[in-house]
């Protein structure tokens, strides 16, 4: 068996051994499989809207993973896309509704000021790393709680629209909204993030692969030790991958923000997009391409799901279930390809 | 049966790539048997075979008379062999007896009774004199007690047959010493050994017989006490071997490194440089010799600025750098060969060409405009390929992928080609066969004949007496005596690295 097609085989067996045991737990527990499975399929192919609306949950699902990816190649363990991402959405939204400007100016300036939130919000623990060592995960968990927490506030205390408890819509000119995709999709909330994360994919290869920066911030991810003594500086390479990671993380949180709801929202908790892009950096292999193909697995079981219920009568929980363990097969892809080894070298034998 | 192991024609292939080719090895009951090759020859290839690791394509293997197929290395411990290995497994936060009985702990109603392992690995370690403390955690252990550890881990298996792979490459001369002690005392004691190794003294001190393979290939086994180091290291390399490095008189001329009053502190916090005085001029060698943990590593790495110094002057060529950055000490023509090229001198998962561009990878023309050439950079990679004989399947593979001699021979290519000033070898040849340490000291004196300084630190007083052109012994972080090469003897330098005074130690002559 040739490399190419193992690589290829692995995700379709994941998902097929995921289906597989999703059947016997619908069964056992009293469901019919076939009408849920194709409820799900007709959850994102069956008309073009709900594609659309897959098209669009897969948007921040890049970038998150992205966010997560990029920290994780200069080996580092950003937790903290979640709160950079919700620090994202409210920044973006909150240029959206305080300016008024040429759409040319401000809907690039709301969605740099994202950027810079989410930028900033992950300096922090970049500093305390690259300064005091202390360890980023713990402190970007902690700083998720802030985030939520200082954007409710935020959101409740200066921002509020009479309702109380969300802000005033964006300016149209701050939207990323798109009539022509809306009407291509059947009035779907399609907007034109899904382009800006598929240049973010472009960014992050291109930096990372290509450039001189990314050499070193590879280099550094790798072997520390081997990049210091090659005259690279480790702490601001440090530095400079959680920014990155944050200004990824905060752009996510500008597609909802921009895109999808128009508006920021006080948060009752974590909104899952962050600690899903950690699911989806690794399930990528932590690369562009990667994190780009299976962000659209997540978008696609995401968006489907919400059908099953509706059209197959399946309990919620059941259909997290599903999904956990589709997702559970591909990421134990390493069994599925041992086993295929295993299968090859007997076909040789 | 006379043979405890006997493998047979042993061929093992990689894809098209033949790493053994019809390779026999017999061991004796009680003897050292000495398998002899340059790296990359396919000993360890050879062993893993013997260890459960590969499969061979042809050939056989028996144990005691007994044909044996050893799929795992499960099976191997359980036929009583066991492999001391290169680079240690075991876990530094454990103490010396949990290592040992990982994976087969003594239990008492589920719990592991440490009091009755530690009874024994106190016995197994009086037993064959290996003087180990059972409670002693493995990262406050030195590297040879580390290893000793690693001995008993196979004893307390069960080992009859003992592998040891490369074992004296980590170790200073007097570690070396003890453990061709415990060797003797474990054949004394009905073992058998057989001993990776590419050192010719070691095999003539303490090996019975010795197989050499070449490329791959079984070259023959012979007699050690009928044969001499000059026969070993030709049949081994393929061509005669020049064990003294031929090289012409020094020129020195200006000073290119002067150091006065460092002091550096280790990692702990305890001051291991202390006022160290040198310098090394245009033209010459010069040798550090002392006994590792003098602060030789420290004092390296604070004038490579990797390591900040507390006090003191290093200047190249007049211009001060002490506790500059190591891009800043580069660029003004410092070369630097680390001590340890898997720390510092590689990253093992980038490809070898781009290893070969890793403190030049932002210049032009290996990049523009922050942007990496990697046309440019694969052909520097290709020039030092092939200038160094550094052999890997492509520039494309990774550093991970090649063998010890390749990696340094990549990290030297690299160091000398960029042509610097002050060229520091630490090192150099740690683990490296005859062949590539000839190649290595003819770098190192074409260097110095091109009028550059060049200054080498070594634990192998041989390679310091070979190559340099004045020694200076360090001593608790000092440089306590500079001597000629050609008026000293090893004796002399072993009391002067041990700390005795000039006088005591002999007449060697100030230079």
């Amino acid at each position: 068996m040739s490399k190419r097609l193992k690589g290829l085989l692995t995700p379709v067996i994941a998902v097929l051994l995921g289906i597989l045991v999703g059947t016997i737990i619908m069964l056992a527990s009293g469901y019919d499989p076939v009408a849920a499975f194709s409820a799900l399929w007709n959850g994102v192919f069956g008309d073009i809207y709900s594609f659309g609306e897959a098209v669009r949950q897969i948007t921040p699902y890049i970038l998150a993973g992205l966010a997560v990816a990029f920290a994780f190649r200069v080996g580092l363990f950003n937790i903290g896309v979640e709160g950079q991402f919700i620090v994202g959405w409210l920044a973006a939204v909150w240029v959206g509704v305080a300016f008024d400007l040429p759409r040319a100016i401000h809907l690039p300036l709301a969605i740099l000021a994202a950027m810079i939130a989410g930028a900033l919000w992950a300096f922090i623990p970049g500093l305390l790393k690259a300064r005091f060592r202390v360890h980023e995960v713990i402190v970007t968990i902690m700083m998720n709680y802030v985030a939520l927490h200082v954007t409710n506030y935020i959101i409740r205390n200066v921002l509020a629209s009479k309702s109380g408890d969300k802000t005033d819509m964006i300016h149209e000119s701050a939207s990323l909204r798109s009539e022509w995709l809306q009407s291509l999709t059947d009035y779907s909330r399609l907007h034109w993030g899904i382009v800006i994360a598929i240049i973010c994919c472009f960014i992050m290869w291109f930096l990372l692969e290509r450039t001189t920066r990314g050499f070193e911030l590879r280099a550094v991810g790798f072997n520390q030790h081997a990049a210091h003594y090659a005259g690279m500086s480790v702490n601001k390479n440090i530095i400079l991958s959680m920014l990155i990671s944050g200004a990824f993380a905060g752009l996510a949180g500008s597609m909802e923000g921009l895109g999808t709801f128009g508006y920021a929202a006080v948060k009752g908790g974590f909104t899952g997009v962050g600690f899903d892009g950690i699911a989806v950096a690794l399930l990528g292999g932590n690369t562009a391409l990667g994190v780009f193909l299976s962000a659209i697995l997540f978008g696609v079981l995401k968006v489907g799901a919400l059908n099953m219920p509706l059209e197959a009568g399946v309990p919620n929980e059941l259909v997290d279930i599903i999904i956990a363990l589709i997702v559970f097969f591909v990421a134990s892809s390493y069994m599925i390809r041992a086993l295929l080894d295993r299968l090859s070298k007997k076909e040789v034998k | 049966m006379d043979y405890v192991i006997e493998m047979l024609n042993i061929r093992k292939e990689f894809g098209g790539f033949v790493a053994n080719d019809n390779i026999t090895l017999q061991l004796k009951k009680g003897e050292i048997h000495a398998l002899l090759g340059e790296n990359g020859a396919g000993k360890s290839t050879l062993m893993n075979v013997l260890f459960g690791l590969y499969q061979p394509e042809q050939g056989e293997i028996r144990v005691k008379g007994q044909p044996v197929n050893i799929t795992n290395p499960n099976i191997a411990n359980d036929l009583g062999i066991g492999m001391v290995h290169q680079h240690f497994m075991l876990v530094d936060t454990f103490t010396v007896t949990e290592n040992i009985i990982l994976g087969r702990e003594i239990t008492s109603g589920g719990r592991i009774d440490i009091k009755k392992a530690e009874k024994e690995v106190r016995d197994i370690s009086e037993r064959y004199g290996l003087a180990v403390d059972p409670q002693a955690k493995i990262s406050e252990i030195t590297v040879g007690m580390q290893q000793r550890v690693e001995i008993l881990k196979t004893l307390y298996r069960g080992a009859e047959i003992l592998i040891f792979d490369e074992p004296t490459a980590v170790l200073t001369p007097q570690e070396i010493k003890e453990l061709i002690q415990i060797m003797k005392t474990l054949i004394k004691e009905g073992k058998s050994i057989i001993l990776i190794t590419h050192k010719l003294k070691e095999i003539m001190e303490v090996a019975d017989r010795c197989t050499v393979i070449r490329k791959g290939k079984g070259i023959g086994t012979v007699n050690v006490s009928e044969t001499n180091p000059n026969e070993l290291a030709s049949l081994m390399v393929g061509r005669e071997v020049v064990f003294k490095t031929e090289k012409k008189e020094a020129h020195p001329k200006q000073d290119v490194l002067e150091v006065n009053d460092l002091v550096v502190k280790d990692a702990r916090g305890v001051t291991i440089v202390n006022g160290l005085n040198l310098s090394v001029k245009a033209g010459e060698i010069v040798g550090i010799a002392g006994i590792d943990g003098n602060g030789q590593s420290e004092f390296i790495e604070a004038i490579t600025g990797l390591r900040k110094s507390e006090s003191g002057s290093v200047k190249l060529n007049g211009k001060e750098l002490i506790n500059h950055t190591p891009r800043k000490i580069t660029e003004s023509g410092v070369g630097h060969i680390p001590q340890d090229r898997h720390k510092h001198g590689l990253v093992l998962n980038y490809p070898i060409g781009e290893n070969i561009v890793l403190q030049n990878y932002y210049k032009k023309p290996y990049s523009k405009n922050g942007v990496l050439n990697f046309k440019e950079i694969y052909k520097q990679a290709k020039k030092i390929i092939s200038e160094f004989d550094v052999r890997t399947p492509s520039e494309y593979t990774l550093a991970r992928a090649l063998s010890g001699g390749n990696q340094q021979k990549a990290i030297i290519g690299r160091e000398v080609d960029r042509n610097p000033d002050l060229l520091i070898a630490a090192q150099p040849t740690r683990g490296l066969d005859v062949g590539a340490i000839e190649f290595i000291h003819k770098r190192l004196i074409e260097q110095r004949d091109n009028g550059k300084a060049v200054l080498l630190v070594s634990f192998e007083l041989d390679e310091i007496m070979n190559v340099s052109d004045r020694i200076a012994v360090i001593y608790e972080g000092k440089i306590v005596a500079i001597v000629n090469p050609k008026e000293t003897t090893e004796q002399e330098l072993g009391l002067l690295m041990a700390g005795s005074n000039r006088k005591e130690a002999g007449e060697g002559t100030h230079v």
